[in-house]
């Protein structure tokens, strides 16, 4: 057999998705994810609808902020605060570890 | 098949009130929650959460499985006793498509599939679908990986949908390319790789999230790049040139005159690459060579009187 290999798209910000390209990856309403921009929950660039761009990292973000609003019965204010902790934590873990330096 | 326990998840009596199902439920969903919790096995239990609570949440599905009497215990070999939901009625709310698969053996052999037995096959006929769920999974590679790009074979374990519309646990392995410039916790989109949809549903989309092996010499932050490296007293003050370690390949690396204890020194563009690649941090520490001979305590004794030096001055005792 032989070997198939798969190559994916790297979430990084050296993507950018258009708001049709986020709302068919993560399953969702255009309207939700106008509300995230709203929100702050998203942060894309550009100033029109039309013209928006979302970098990469912005898919797993709408996806977490899908899979809470759903499982925790969140709303998006809710969901807005949990993802900018997780974030903040996120950073202070990093720099917990930097102080602990591999011996 | 074993019998489930559903109250003994939610850590709630037999008796508890739909509030107190509730509360506990909601409780034990933002501990275990995956975006959230930092628990090992916290999928696994927001899993078996999630499967009690769709049971006792619901009036109608908490007294079937009353029904089933209090004497079973979790785990314990289980067979449906013929007609047993004979009686009941289920509106089957709450559920969508997506989630069901997720179930186990035991809660369809009580709810069937979906949770709504013939009422989501009579669906199916009226063009009934569901997008497949997405899968996530974590992708271990080492930090060269980053440097250098890869290939990984990945092993997952997920149910599948035959063509009788059974579930059954099947196992593959994906050869996925680690494009170079990851970095840790970053995820790759692997298009349709998630679960089959239903009906005309499109399949999901499988999730794999980057995280970097620990390293024995390195440690990566974003795009940068730390290694520790000890220098003698003598290196340090009186500056060299190292061969130092990197990722990418040995470098010779200058260390100043007076280099101090955890002092950085940069190595532009030396860390993770990519168009705007990261640094190459080398943080010094100092190695105190150990007096252990009589020759080494001598000279020890010489540094005392020729090199009078107070660390502690700030300390103003």
């Amino acid at each position: 057999m032989t070997k198939k290999i798969l190559t994916g798209t790297l979430l990084d910000d050296q993507l950018h998705l258009s708001l049709i390209e986020i709302c068919e990856a993560c399953a969702s309403r255009t309207e939700w994810v106008i509300e995230l921009v709203e929100e702050g929950i998203l942060e894309p660039l550009g100033n029109q609808r039309d013209q928006w761009r979302f970098p990469g990292e912005s898919l797993a973000r709408a996806n977490a902020a899908r899979r809470l609003q759903h499982d925790l019965g969140l709303n998006l204010a809710g969901v807005a605060l949990v993802l900018d902790l997780l974030e903040e934590i996120e950073t202070l873990r990093a720099r917990l570890r930097s102080q602990e330096l591999p011996s | 098949m074993d019998y489930k326990d559903y109250y003994q998840p939610l850590g709630v009596e037999r008796d508890a009130s739909q509030d107190e199902i509730k509360r506990a439920y909601r409780k034990l969903a933002r501990k275990y929650h995956p975006d959230v919790s930092k628990e090992p096995d916290a999928e696994a239990r927001f899993k078996e959460l999630g499967e009690a609570y769709a049971v006792l949440k619901d009036p109608e599905k908490r007294a079937a499985y009353d029904e089933l009497g209090a004497g079973w215990k979790g785990g314990q070999e289980f067979r449906p006793p013929p007609d047993w939901d004979a009686g009941f009625e289920y509106s089957g709310s709450g559920f969508d498509g997506a989630d069901a698969a997720a179930y186990s053996d035991f809660f369809e052999s009580l709810f069937g599939r979906g949770g709504t037995g013939p009422r989501f096959d009579a669906g199916a006929r009226h063009g009934y679908r569901a997008r497949g769920e997405d899968h996530h999974a974590k992708v271990l590679i080492d930090l060269e990986d980053a440097y250098h790009g890869a290939t990984r074979s990945i092993s997952l374990r997920a149910p599948e949908l035959d063509e009788t519309g059974h579930v059954s646990v099947k196992d593959r392995t994906l050869h996925v390319k680690i494009p170079k410039g990851v970095k840790q916790g970053q995820k790759i989109r692997l298009s349709g790789q998630g679960s089959p949809g239903q009906g005309d549903g499109k399949a999901g989309d499988l999730y794999l999230e980057i995280e970097f092996r620990p390293h024995r010499l390195y440690r990566a932050e974003g795009k940068d790049v730390y290694m520790e490296l000890p220098l003698t007293p003598w290196e340090a003050a009186l500056g060299a040139t190292i061969k130092v370690p990197t990722p990418a390949g040995p470098v010779d690396l200058k260390i100043p005159a007076g280099a101090g204890n955890g002092q950085k020194l940069r190595l532009k563009g030396r860390g993770i690459p990519s168009k705007d690649p990261g640094d190459f941090y080398v943080i010094i520490t100092l190695s105190v060579p150990p007096a252990n001979s009589d020759k080494a305590r001598d000279f020890y004794k010489k540094m005392r009187e020729d090199l009078p030096y107070n660390p502690r001055s700030h300390l103003e005792v």
